[in-house]
């Protein structure tokens, strides 16, 4: 019997582990992540010589019924065509009956990794507020995320911002109500449980309350607009001065209650663009002096103006005293 | 629905020919715990072998008749069938009487006399000292966790064995003769059309071929893990450790 190296044992579980592609077009290359939902590989479109991203799902159980369901939502996500989403590119079934969704490969890094390299909170903020674009965007064609958090959204090699991971996303219908259900996935990590109302999907700092009490069926946008809170306070939690106004969005956007969020990731944007102007957010009602104070700091240039005019009128009188 | 879904697939089942020796150990019938030893031995004589070489620091001779003796009182004295999978894996319940039983035989000073029992099975001491010999084990490595790796290694081992076994079994030995130089390979420069030309087949049937042998192997892998598992926890756990996944 041949001995088996400490590498070549690795190289066999993965052998063991790795899906199976061999029934589709791509060729396998190395796994990139994994989650509670499932593993993201790096994979080779040989139709198309492209790389691609590949999540792999982890549904036991599937039933034809499910698996239908599970294509047809991922032929909704598909539709999004917004530069804010990753594309979708292709959905279908591996040999062992797992579901699979084939990505655009991001290059770049994720928001995480980003922040951590850049403290700037105007950048910050920025980039957020595309994050809110974009799934503003998916809101509008009746697409919830539901497992929004700063590992799922990459910064592109050139500043772009894109929205990942659609795998777990709940569809609409375009009168706000549940269309086709939601997928129900197995959870494999610890903080994923099954719960009498339905299986809990997402990660637990990022999640809204509802969804963490497995209220599947009580979604809805608002519960995207927590965990965008949730992720806008990841980006200002270490900003020594972060400011008042930030910190009531982010607590507007956490609220417990879901009636007492922003009823959409339109607003809470909108909102962001108003803290990005210096103009008054509707998260936070200021007094005279913290009105005062923005007025001065979003004029600073006419401010400026105003008292280098008025210095030079005294100067003036003074000088021109006979 | 292919049968390989039991690793990370939705059906939830385990091979149907597998049958948990740990279970096997248990029963009433002679013949059926024969059969569960037959397995329980095969998969951790080696493991258990290094490990008193390393840990006990026994000499060869000595680390045989210990190996021997603890696999023969086991079974004599049907040690297995008080394992309790609630409280440890197997594994570390086999190494813990492992520990016990040399500790004592220390303790009494025997010097165990090799065969009787152990006569008919095979048990390749010459290659497992050769081992011993040629790599050397990381200072920093417990022998506990030793003992773990090297279960881990000789569990494929034995995969890779059986799978060689099957493949020869089904006319299939070309499937097993591509897996062997593609992925149990040492050198880096085999590829699928190096291949296809060394065997005279297309790269396309290459891939296949492969595709085929290595779901062969994720179940003989998962098979042997079932066969020394008793609860479903257990091989979930195992699974965990052995392969780093999740296994419905």
């Amino acid at each position: 019997m041949k001995w088996l190296s400490d590498d070549k044992l690795s190289y066999l579980r993965t052998v063991v582990t790795n899906p199976d592609f061999s029934s589709t077009k791509y060729a396998f290359i190395k796994e990139l992540a994994r989650g509670g939902m499932g593993t993201v590989y790096l994979a080779e479109d040989r139709e198309l010589n492209r790389l691609v991203a590949i999540k792999v799902l982890n549904t036991p159980d599937i039933t034809e019924d499910l698996r239908n369901r599970m294509v047809r939502e991922a032929q909704i996500i598909a539709r999004l065509e917004h530069p804010g989403i990753v594309p979708v590119h292709d959905v279908g079934t591996l040999p062992d009956g797992r579901v699979f969704y084939a990505m655009k490969f991001v290059r770049g890094s994720r928001l995480d990794e980003y922040a951590a390299v850049n403290d700037s909170i105007r950048d910050r903020l920025r980039k957020f507020q595309a994050v809110c674009d974009a799934v503003a965007f998916a809101h509008a064609h009746g697409v919830i995320h539901r497992d929004l958090k700063p590992q799922n959204i990459m910064i592109g090699s050139f500043g772009e911002v894109l929205v990942l991971d659609w795998g777990v996303a709940k569809i609409l219908a375009t009168d706000g109500t549940d269309e086709s259900g939601s997928i129900r996935l197995h959870p494999c990590d610890p903080w994923l449980t099954d719960t009498s109302a339905g299986t809990v999907i997402g990660t637990r700092d990022y999640m809204s309350p509802e969804q963490a009490r497995g209220e599947i069926d009580q979604l809805d946008e608002r519960a995207d607009v927590y965990s965008l809170g949730a992720v806008l306070h990841f980006l200002l939690k270490d900003q020594p001065k972060p400011g008042k106004a930030a910190e009531a969005i982010c607590s507007k956007a956490m609220a417990n209650a879901k009636e007492d969020r922003y009823s959409s990731a339109s607003e809470l944007s909108a909102d962001i663009g108003r803290l990005l102007d210096a103009d008054p957010v509707s998260a936070y009602q200021e007094n005279a002096i913290e009105k005062a104070s923005r007025w001065v700091s979003k004029n600073r240039f006419l401010v400026l103006l105003v008292l280098a005019y008025l210095l030079m009128r005294i100067f003036f009188v003074f000088t021109s005293r006979p | 629905m292919d049968p390989d879904t039991d690793i990370g697939g939705p059906l939830h089942k385990f091979p149907a020919t597998n049958h948990s020796a740990i279970v096997g150990a248990r029963s009433d019938d002679q013949l059926t715990r024969r059969r569960a030893f037959d397995t329980i031995l095969t998969s951790y004589w080696k493991p258990a072998y290094k490990y008193i070489r390393l840990k006990w620091q026994a000499d060869n001779e000595d680390a045989k008749d210990l190996t021997q003796g603890f696999f023969t009182n086991a079974f004599e004295k049907n040690h297995f069938a008080a394992y309790d999978a609630s409280k440890a894996s197997f594994q570390t319940f086999l190494r813990t009487c492992l520990d016990r039983f040399v500790a004592n035989e220390r303790k009494a000073g025997r010097r165990l006399k090799r065969g009787g029992d152990m006569d008919h099975y095979q048990l390749d001491f010459v290659t497992a000292e050769n081992e011993l010999a040629a790599h050397a084990v990381a200072s920093d490595l417990s022998p506990e966790d030793y003992f773990h790796r090297e279960w881990v290694r000789w569990m494929f081992t034995i995969a890779v064995e059986s799978l060689r076994q099957r493949c020869a079994d089904s006319g299939r030995t070309i499937h097993f003769q591509l897996f062997e130089r593609y992925d149990l390979r040492d050198e880096t420069d085999v590829s699928y059309a190096s291949l296809a030309n060394e065997f005279g087949l297309e790269p396309a049937t290459v891939n296949n071929y492969l595709a085929a042998v290595r779901r062969d192997f994720r179940r003989v892998v998962l098979e042997k893990l079932r066969e020394v598992t008793a609860t479903d926890e257990e091989f979930r756990t195992e699974a965990r450790s052995l392969l780093g996944v999740e296994v419905k």
